[in-house]
């Protein structure tokens, strides 16, 4: 079988794309708890992120790339960089294309075309601006350089870091909601917003918030997904495609659930594109979507913020 | 906010925040149509389009813009009411000559009159827009307008039909790699590449339609990226990237009557043209036909729809077929006039330029889809050979991604609106009805529209 040989290294690999879905898939799922739609310019807000980082990295690092310290810092650095960028760009949207609607008690329809034009605004204003030629993040690391061994499968310096940015963030969240009046007040507005208002919890101000905390996830997660694979103006659309998938997968409005449907995403593509053509792996990832939403629909954790976070 | 109009004492410091807020919103949204407009950045000076749009004397220009369309806008708002009753007699006079169908069917007839002879008095270019650009945008539009504007679904990956048709009409006729039994006058084809979008579309809908409606939004996007992957990968059959050539034009053969559409612009024009009437006959019907009724019915409470015996699924689906199919004919019709096909027309943003072009001209509206079509097909090439406004075709999806915002908050039912769909927009806004086919009717998740 294909993928009984490189086991392993799949497995990492895997696991690596998944977190970094993760990250962007919790970007949809938050916003779909409290305002039950599908934010479709989650994608560019993960463009900007980076954007951002390249920005950020390419004026701060010289010519050689940094060494033990200073490379955790440029990471470090890249990483808030894009997170902080991604926010502002989310709190626009909301600002923007969400909360004139919302005043206005719009049909759904409405909202979620007004999200695609913000969309397509802004990954092509990103373009106008910023040229339409990929570009690549100066590495803060040896980003070929490899930091350990698993079980034969060489685990690459890249895949640490995110996972343990990742790993941080995620976990950061999860106690945020648990613990936060800000993370009650998410909970109480995905549970039922009407009555959350009356309990004198601001709507608006927690659907910005909200909107903010998806931006900071999406924004690192372009940053670290950029390291990799550089950054260009259209970058943002497959990998949102993904996370949503991914967010579906895992129940959507669920925090935790965005987390194990990232990281099964990631896994089910990268074993899954060891047996095909690498051509065709995007479709693996719609197939699954498709899938799940056929046969369970709410996904594997089951729906809901308010109930399972 | 609401506590300071509740006491009623400060309701002019109330105006005037929401003036100062407005004018923040207008002076905004001059600077970014200043960028938008402005000269383009590259990735080694990324600032130089801003500073260029911004720190450069046309900004000015802008800013006095921003600041005359606060003021009027102020303005309107203080005397919104003088307004609406000064133009209450041009919206009844209006409404009145569109309710006379004598006056409506005049008007049809002089429109139809006029597309007839105007392009003859077109010099070639124009006539190549007329038919590449807005006659089969036109056709796009109106199929899709069944499926946004009747249903209230939203279908991201309409084009994707478009290519089925298109690949359809080069299997039969014998373009592709792999050959049929025989091959096809383009003619035949029609009802083949018809029914071939028309099964797509019902594979993809009967799943999904039973769903909330933006999992629609999401899988028919996810779904246009699929086929142009398989239209790009699976080369021995569709020819891969570079695309398949030599698919025939429509021709005519009678015992003794001979005729070839060929390159030139104008003969396919009117086949155009008579085929988009036909199929704006067929939608008007279908409009005011049971079918009509029962989508607008879905539209507009689809759990009153479904208690009434209304079998919601059913029309869902029928409505996205009767939209695949329209795009799968548009495809059709593309492809055999341009004798070509490949991947690379069928990429996502079509899709959303056809939404935009419904929206922009009004969701459920006829004559609104033809309109936004026409008009926002029109423009670019306009502004294209503008001496001075100079536009890039590169940007064009800049001006459609802030049109779409725009229209959404200001004004969502288009610029033609069909008269039902704006008052169930009203409706909708103070929480009578949906308005959309969104809420998904077998989910049990599913909030209160």
């Amino acid at each position: 079988m294909c993928i009984i040989h490189p086991f392993w290294s799949l497995l990492v690999s895997g696991l690596s794309d998944g977190f970094l879905y993760a990250l962007i898939a919790l970007g949809y799922t938050l916003v779909y708890g409290v305002l039950q739609l599908i934010n479709f310019a989650h994608s560019e807000v993960f463009m900007s992120g980076g954007f951002a980082g390249y920005f950020i990295l390419n004026r701060t690092i010289g010519s050689h790339t940094p060494h033990g310290l200073d490379s955790v810092l440029m990471v470090v650095l890249g990483t808030v960089g894009g997170a902080v960028f991604g926010g502002l760009v989310a709190f626009g949207l909301e600002r923007a294309a969400y909360r004139p609607l919302r005043r206005r008690n719009a049909p759904r329809i409405a909202f979620l075309i007004s999200a695609i034009g913000a969309s397509y605004f802004l990954y092509n204003l990103a373009g106008k601006e910023f040229g339409r030629d990929a570009v690549s993040i100066k590495a803060p690391f040896n980003l070929d350089g490899n930091a350990f061994r698993l079980f034969g499968a060489q685990v690459q310096t890249y895949q640490v870091v995110v996972a343990v940015a990742a790993i941080v963030m995620l976990v950061g969240l999860d106690r945020m909601v648990a613990v936060t009046r800000l993370g009650k007040g998410i909970r109480a507005v995905a549970q039922d917003a009407d009555t959350a208002s009356l309990m004198g919890v601001n709507i608006d101000r927690v659907i910005s918030q909200t909107f903010v905390i998806g931006g900071l996830l999406g924004g690192a997660a372009g940053f670290l997904f950029g390291l990799n694979y550089g950054v260009v103006y259209t970058m943002g659309f497959t990998p949102g495609l993904k996370a949503f998938t991914a967010a579906v997968l895992g129940g959507i409005g669920n925090i935790r659930g965005a987390v194990v449907g990232g990281l099964v995403l990631g896994l089910v593509e990268n074993f899954g594109s060891a047996c095909i053509q690498t051509s065709w792996r995007d479709v693996i990832a719609f197939g699954i979507l498709v899938a799940v939403l056929i046969i369970r629909p709410t996904g594997l954790l089951g729906e809901r913020l308010g109930r399972s976070a | 906010m609401s506590r300071i109009a509740i006491n009623g004492v400060s309701m002019s410091s109330l105006r005037r925040s929401q003036d100062v807020r407005r004018l923040g919103a207008w002076v905004l949204g001059a600077l970014i149509l200043a960028v938008m407009t402005g000269p383009s950045g590259t990735t080694t000076s990324p600032t130089a389009g801003f500073t260029g749009s911004l720190l450069h004397p046309r900004v000015l220009g802008y800013l006095a813009f921003g600041l005359v369309m606060w003021a009027l806008s102020t303005a309107r708002v203080r005397s919104r009411d003088r307004v609406h009753s000064a133009t209450r007699g041009v919206q009844q006079l209006r409404e009145k000559l569109l309710g006379d169908n004598r006056v409506r069917h005049g008007t049809y007839l002089v429109l139809l009159v006029l597309a007839i002879l105007v392009p003859t008095q077109l010099n070639s270019f124009w006539q190549e827009v007329l038919v590449d650009q807005i006659g089969v945008f036109v056709l796009l539009a109106v199929g899709l307008n069944v499926v946004v504007g009747y249903a209230g679904l939203l279908d991201l990956g309409y084009i994707a039909f478009y290519a089925i048709g298109a690949y359809s009409a080069a299997y039969w006729t014998g373009a592709l790699p792999v050959h049929p039994v025989f091959h096809l006058n383009p003619f035949y084809v029609i009802p083949l590449a018809i029914l071939a979008a028309v099964v797509a579309g019902v594979i993809l809908g009967v799943p999904t339609l039973r769903l909330r409606g933006d999992y629609l939004a999401i899988v028919t996007l996810g779904f246009g990226e699929i086929i142009s992957i398989v239209a790009t990968n699976l080369s021995s059959v569709t020819g891969g990237a570079q695309g398949i050539i030599g698919i025939p034009h429509f021709s005519v053969h009678l015992s003794s009557f001979h005729y070839q559409w060929g390159l030139s612009n104008l003969p396919y024009y009117y086949l155009l043209l008579g085929f988009v009437v036909i199929v704006l006959v067929a939608f008007r019907s279908l409009e005011n036909s049971r079918v009509g009724r029962a989508l607008a019915a879905i539209r507009e409470d689809e759990v009153a729809a479904e208690a009434s015996g209304v079998g919601v699924l059913k029309y869902k689906v029928m409505a996205f077929a009767i939209g695949a199919s329209t795009s799968g004919f548009a495809g059709l019709l593309f492809a055999s006039k341009i004798s070509f096909v490949a991947p690379g027309d069928f990429t996502v943003q079509l899709s959303i330029l056809i939404l935009v072009l419904v929206t922009f001209g009004g969701m459920g509206s006829l004559p609104g889809a033809v309109l936004g079509a026409a008009v926002l097909q029109w423009a670019p090439e306009y502004l294209r050979n503008h001496p001075i406004l100079g536009f890039q075709q590169q940007d064009l999806y800049i001006y459609l991604g802030a049109l779409l915002v725009v229209m959404m908050i200001f004004r969502p039912s288009g610029i033609w609106p069909s008269r039902r769909r704006r008052r169930e927009l009203a409706l909708a806004e103070e929480g009578v009805g949906t308005a959309d086919a969104m809420s998904g009717s077998s989910d049990p998740a599913a909030g209160p529209g």
